[in-house]
């Protein structure tokens, strides 16, 4: 560690070492990350050092590192957070130390830009489509799903005595709004209009789903995991989730024969817009500058479009670039569904920016009165939307 | 001789004063750790609850002082009322079914027989396990469609449609109190346990001499020797489960749409999902005042019951 041998005047030992933080504990990301911050630091003569920390206590460990002026060289971040970090001045802008989204999908470069400023950047992304299992699908004789009528008649097809048709997170989380929104957007519907009839329109969808009985009541007490186990159980014949389950999938249940579409539109010919999900590297500001230099630098080799590529196939991740992504498709047909999601998919943030998350927890409450209590989505969105004014 | 009585004065002084020095020695450390660990997180969490301390507060360390706001937004809040609604069914609901059964429970085990410890050991199980352990294991208990509770009611024929238990406003309390109160029955059966363990049998002896057996024994023996105990397990109970956090926010997070939110759930939600720390420092104090309220009336109780006695 004391042998890092470039800069002779720092001060003391350990300076040199880039710090970094993200929550990247599941074995096939871990490797992927260490390995490829790995190869880049070696190429750059750099060292660092990666903690991990529980991804649902991220947020709470940047708030302490911030108040203690004890925040790492580089950072990740959920994307929704990235904005509200940004515009506390906690992180350095991207730009100047020469790190573009040239060629990057638009909506990915969106994910960490705020005010029209890059300040961070989406090496890969993910998103959410419809699972199916195909041998359900066989027996009852149909394709999957692809407007929202075919939705609901093939879920009620599929729905069995002990299975139901489709199974998805409603839950009282921001994981609830993430599954909520490819409907809400492929119906037109906008989070700065919550009283909009595509939003209405789409939570109707969901209550319709649950009182016809083809998708549980539990869904509001499921987040994406529960929703895929009960998918892995047999319990529903389709799920809506993202392309980090095809592992497990591949692990707990080979037998079952599942495929991936797109997730269904409101009618033949309408765009399916899902949220884009993944992480955003930045570069907070520490005071020391040469090193925020440093670091930048490292981040720069890391979002390379080999790295991407790596990191796109060990993860099951999409990669950001545009012309990567379309390499990566051809090499990997199974996740072609999501590199087409993620082609028209969008930032969550980017028109709410930092208030995003007060918006998002008013769609998840309002779509929780509207499952549990049968309250009408007009009613409990037109309080949502009073919520958030 | 007269000499050793007249000691100087100012030896004597030195002593007292000496001793003086050791005593507050035994003292700094308890008022230094008091102060520390209670005394600082009280004040700063009512400072803070006179503060917009949000997110950018963390970084740029700017929390200018907005009076009242913080309380006037918590009040006004439309989840407020809901949740101390909640808080109240839940507390009293809980305390109601721990007493009364870890009180049978605890009458039970007085009488001596074969695995008679083992079984009041077993009992304990529930205290062991942490807390976010049973609330994951419950929740697949009650699950709706797969969960055992429903499945063995449907077997029986007691029930022809599942519960939904967790995912509806008119149960989801309801199975939170029933979890709750499983867990708290240990708590009771050892504390009551105990205390019955320390009535003398004399007294029972002469009661049934006098006619007092069975319920008469337990309401004119039992219960007035036990009340010390009885009131100290009340107020532990109703402070422990005013605060209760983990086993709701595991078991149902608060939801669905609020139906299980109680003032502590929702406190920890505008602190660490809203992130507005001056809004749930503010609920908190509000709780803090609450849980307070009933540490006096336990304090008054024992003062008039030391006075009569």
């Amino acid at each position: 560690m004391a042998l890092g041998g470039c800069g002779q005047g720092s001060r003391g030992t350990g300076t040199q070492e880039i710090r970094i933080v993200d929550y990247y504990n599941t074995p096939a990301d871990d490797v992927a990350i260490e390995g490829t911050f790995e190869s880049c630091a070696a190429d750059l003569g750099l060292t660092f050092s990666r903690e991990r920390v529980p991804g649902d206590q991220l947020v709470a460990k940047v708030l302490q590192m911030g108040s203690s002026r004890t925040m790492p060289d580089l950072l990740m971040l959920d994307n929704p957070n990235v904005q509200q970090v940004a515009a506390s001045g906690a992180l350095a802008p991207l730009e100047p130390h020469g790190i573009t989204t040239d060629g990057f999908t638009p909506a990915v470069a969106d994910l960490g830009m705020h005010q029209g400023t890059l300040y961070g950047i989406a090496p890969t992304v993910n998103t959410i489509a419809l699972f199916y299992d195909i041998a359900a699908l066989d027996e009852v004789g149909l394709e999957p799903p692809r407007t929202w009528d075919e939705l609901r008649s093939a879920a009620a097809e599929l729905t069995t005595s002990d299975r139901y048709g489709i199974a998805f997170s409603a839950i009282a989380s921001y994981e609830g709004t993430f599954q909520f929104m490819p409907f809400m957007w492929s119906n037109g519907g906008d989070e700065t209009d919550l009283r909009g009839d595509g939003v209405l329109g789409a939570s109707q969808l969901w209550a319709d789903l649950v009182r016809d009985g083809v998708a549980s009541r539990s869904v509001v007490n499921w987040g994406q995991g529960d929703a895929i186990d009960q998918f892995k159980a047999g319990n529903a014949a389709m799920v809506v989730n993202g392309p980090w389950n095809i592992a497990g999938l591949r692990a707990d249940t080979p037998d079952l024969d599942w495929g991936v579409a797109t997730l269904p539109v409101p009618s033949t010919g309408d765009a399916s817009i899902a949220p884009l999900g993944g992480e955003v590297w930045t570069v907070p500001i520490t005071g020391d500058e040469e090193k925020q230099a440093r670091a930048a630098e490292l981040l720069k080799a890391f979002v390379a479009p080999e790295h991407q590529l790596f990191m796109g196939q060990e993860r099951s991740t999409i990669p950001g670039h545009a012309a990567t992504a379309e390499r990566f498709a051809a090499e990997n047909p199974d996740l072609g569904t999501f590199v087409e999601q993620v082609s028209t998919a969008r930032a969550r943030t980017a028109q709410l920016g930092p208030d995003w998350p007060t918006t998002a927890k008013a769609i998840y409450t309002a779509n929780q009165r509207v499952l549990v209590d049968g309250a009408d989505p007009a009613e409990a969105f037109d309080e949502a939307a009073r919520t958030v004014s | 001789m007269t000499t050793t009585t007249d000691t100087p004065r100012p030896g004597r002084d030195a002593a007292r004063r000496r001793d003086l020095l050791v005593r507050i020695g035994f003292i700094v450390p308890a008022v230094l750790y008091m102060l520390a660990f209670f005394g600082f997180p009280i004040l700063k969490n009512i400072v803070m609850s006179f503060q917009a301390y949000d997110f950018a507060t963390f970084f740029n360390g700017s929390a200018p002082f907005i009076g009242l706001e913080n309380y006037a937004a918590t009040l006004s809040d439309p989840i407020f009322l809901r949740a101390l609604r909640n808080t109240g069914l839940f507390t009293v609901g809980s305390i109601l079914g721990q007493f009364v059964l870890g009180m049978g429970l605890a009458l039970y085990f007085r009488k001596r027989f074969p695995l008679s410890g083992f079984l009041r050991s077993l009992l304990l199980l529930p205290w062991l396990l942490p807390m976010i352990v049973s609330a994951a294991v419950w929740r697949w208990i009650l699950e709706q469609d797969n969960g055992v509770l429903n499945r063995f009611l449907e077997n029986v024929g007691l029930i022809s449609e599942p519960i939904p238990w967790l995912v509806s406003s008119d149960t989801a309390l309801i199975a939170v109190i029933g979890v709750y109160i499983w867990l708290g029955i240990p708590f009771n059966v050892v504390l009551l346990y105990s205390g019955l363990q320390s009535i003398p049998e004399e007294l029972y002896e002469a009661g049934a001499l006098d006619g007092a057996t069975g319920w008469k024994a337990f309401r004119h023996i039992t219960l007035p020797m036990l009340r010390p105990v009885v009131s100290v397990v009340l107020l532990l109970g109703v402070i422990y489960t005013l605060k209760v956090l983990d086993l709701i926010i595991g078991l149902t997070g608060g939801g669905p749409a609020n139906a299980t939110q109680t003032l502590a759930t929702r406190s920890y939600e505008m602190s660490f999902v809203e992130f507005d720390f001056g809004q749930g420092a503010a609920l908190s104090n509000i709780l803090i005042v609450i849980a307070l309220a009933f540490a006096i009336v336990y304090l008054r109780a024992n003062a008039r019951a030391a006075k009569k006695g």
